[in-house]
């Protein structure tokens, strides 16, 4: 086992983690929102279910991300040994992943919590309510671009 | 992360709000042929009329005051936080056991029974003059309001040391509840009081001893200058206010003493009304609070003016703004 391969494991983690804890306390937040809608009115539920689940696909990312990263590592089956320098790259490559996925999914409570709110009072609003949180996605998913770009690319130098 | 400690709480005064009573059907209220058809548009709303009949309104706004409260206590753990709308209310009750005390006679249904301390602690620590048993913010007051009436028998100067002390307590809770709507409903309950004190001090020239006494102060007026301009008539407490951020009431003031009631409870409306679009902190809880006592406060106006048979153009002037 080299440091190279620490390193490497070290973004994979921190991709699957950071973006997990983030979508654990974005949901989580929406979620006594949507239980407060739900306590008074439980026609409600379907609309601020799917309100609640928005800031979870950053945990999703995140674990894509480590998936990704580890089966290009070599620690899912193959050779796991990196030099430092390799390691350090693929580190890198799952940053933007990690970082993005734990701000973004906390913003994106934020908003969601707004929007459950918007539907708790105009629960024909519901659409319009979905698109200001689904705009914070935007910026996850394009972490998640650069991190795939980024570990496709650490994988094509070797 | 203390944001977190209110979200689901906020979400269900949402769907309260939803409820709550709003212009249009107020106007339903003013627009009744009498107070049995407007407690049944009030019962339509959800609002517990009872089967006591019409003559007992009081017990429905009773009732839905508590109702209030009960929703709030279920939400928040620490009621302590809403302290500052339950202080008149306790101040209230020691200003009923001291004169209860001092006379020697009961008289019911004086006490206010929702507060921040129970009203049977008041009535022992005062009948037994065993002040300890009170906060230790109520216990100097308490001693001295009694001392002064059983010395004096002026049950006026009494109640303004005991208001006095309420105002700055409401004041002190609002500033330390490091919530800004708190903070405003202190600020505005204490300026608003001292400005009815002053004038009705003025009116009936009590000397500036007595203004000490009663005058509380706060940041957006001059404690000194409205004492000093209260000392000297009407007219110069007027000249005093038409420089500070009170100047709008000055027209309500010259109107009536419930022209200036009503400016007061829709100044508080409009202030209130920002917390309709915030979905974190404690502030839309206590925007509700105060939604729902204006809005009691309206009821019983429609429902008084109904029963004497007032004209709906005088209920109309006097029924607050609404918070939805």
């Amino acid at each position: 086992m080299t440091m190279g391969t620490v390193f490497a494991l070290l973004g994979a983690a921190l991709a699957a983690l950071l973006a997990g804890v983030g979508s654990a306390i974005g949901v989580g937040r929406a979620g006594q929102a949507a239980a407060g809608v739900v306590t008074e009115d439980p026609n409600k539920f379907s609309q601020v279910l799917i309100m609640q689940l928005l800031p979870g696909t950053q945990g999703i990312y995140g674990l894509l991300i480590a998936f990704i990263a580890l089966t290009n590592i070599g620690i899912m089956g193959g050779d796991a040994n990196l030099s430092t320098s390799e390691g350090l790259l693929y580190f890198a490559a799952c940053l933007p992943m990690a970082i993005v996925g734990l701000i973004s999914a906390m913003q994106q409570s934020n908003a969601a919590v707004a929007g459950i709110a918007l539907v708790n009072k105009r629960p024909d609003q519901f659409g319009k309510a979905m698109i200001f949180p689904a705009m914070v996605e935007t910026y996850a998913i394009l972490a998640l671009l650069v991190s795939i770009l980024s570990i496709f690319g650490v994988a094509a130098l070797h | 992360m203390s944001d977190n400690k209110y979200i689901y709480a906020v979400a269900r005064i949402r769907s309260k709000e939803l409820t709550l009573l709003n212009t249009a059907f107020m106007e339903q209220l003013v627009s009744a042929k009498g107070v049995s058809e407007a407690m049944s548009l009030l019962a339509e709303k959800g609002w517990s009329t009872g089967e006591t009949g019409t003559s007992d309104f009081e017990q429905m706004l009773r009732s839905e005051e508590e109702r209030t409260w009960d929703l709030i206590a279920e939400l928040v753990k620490d009621m302590s936080v809403f302290d500052v709308f339950l202080y008149a209310n306790d101040y209230h009750n020691l200003k009923a056991a001291i004169k209860e005390a001092c006379s020697s006679q009961e008289t019911p249904g004086i006490y206010i029974s929702r507060g921040s301390i129970p009203v049977d602690t008041i009535k022992s620590a005062v009948s037994e003059r065993d002040f300890s048993r009170l906060p230790e913010r109520m216990r100097e007051v308490a001693s001295k309001a009694m001392d002064t009436l059983l010395h004096t028998r002026d049950g006026q100067i009494c109640d303004a040391m005991v208001d006095r002390a309420a105002l700055c307590d409401i004041l002190r809770a609002g500033k330390e509840s490091g919530s800004k709507i708190l903070s405003d409903y202190g600020e505005l309950t204490v300026a608003t009081a001292d400005i009815k004190i002053a004038l009705r001090a003025a009116k009936t020239k009590k000397d500036a001893q007595f203004l000490k006494e009663a005058i509380a102060p706060c940041d957006t007026l001059d404690h000194t200058r409205l004492i000093e301009t209260a000392a000297k008539g009407e007219d110069e407490v007027l000249t005093y206010l038409s420089g500070t951020v009170y100047s709008d009431a000055i027209d309500m003031l010259s109107k009536s003493a419930s022209a200036f009631e009503k400016w007061c409870d829709d100044k508080m409306m409009d202030s209130i009304r920002q917390e309709l679009y915030h979905p974190f902190t404690i502030g839309p809880l206590a925007a509700y609070i105060l939604a729902r006592q204006s809005e009691i406060r309206s009821v019983r106006i429609i429902l008084t003016g109904k029963a004497n048979d007032l004209s709906e153009e005088t209920i109309r002037e006097r029924i607050r703004a609404t918070y939805v």
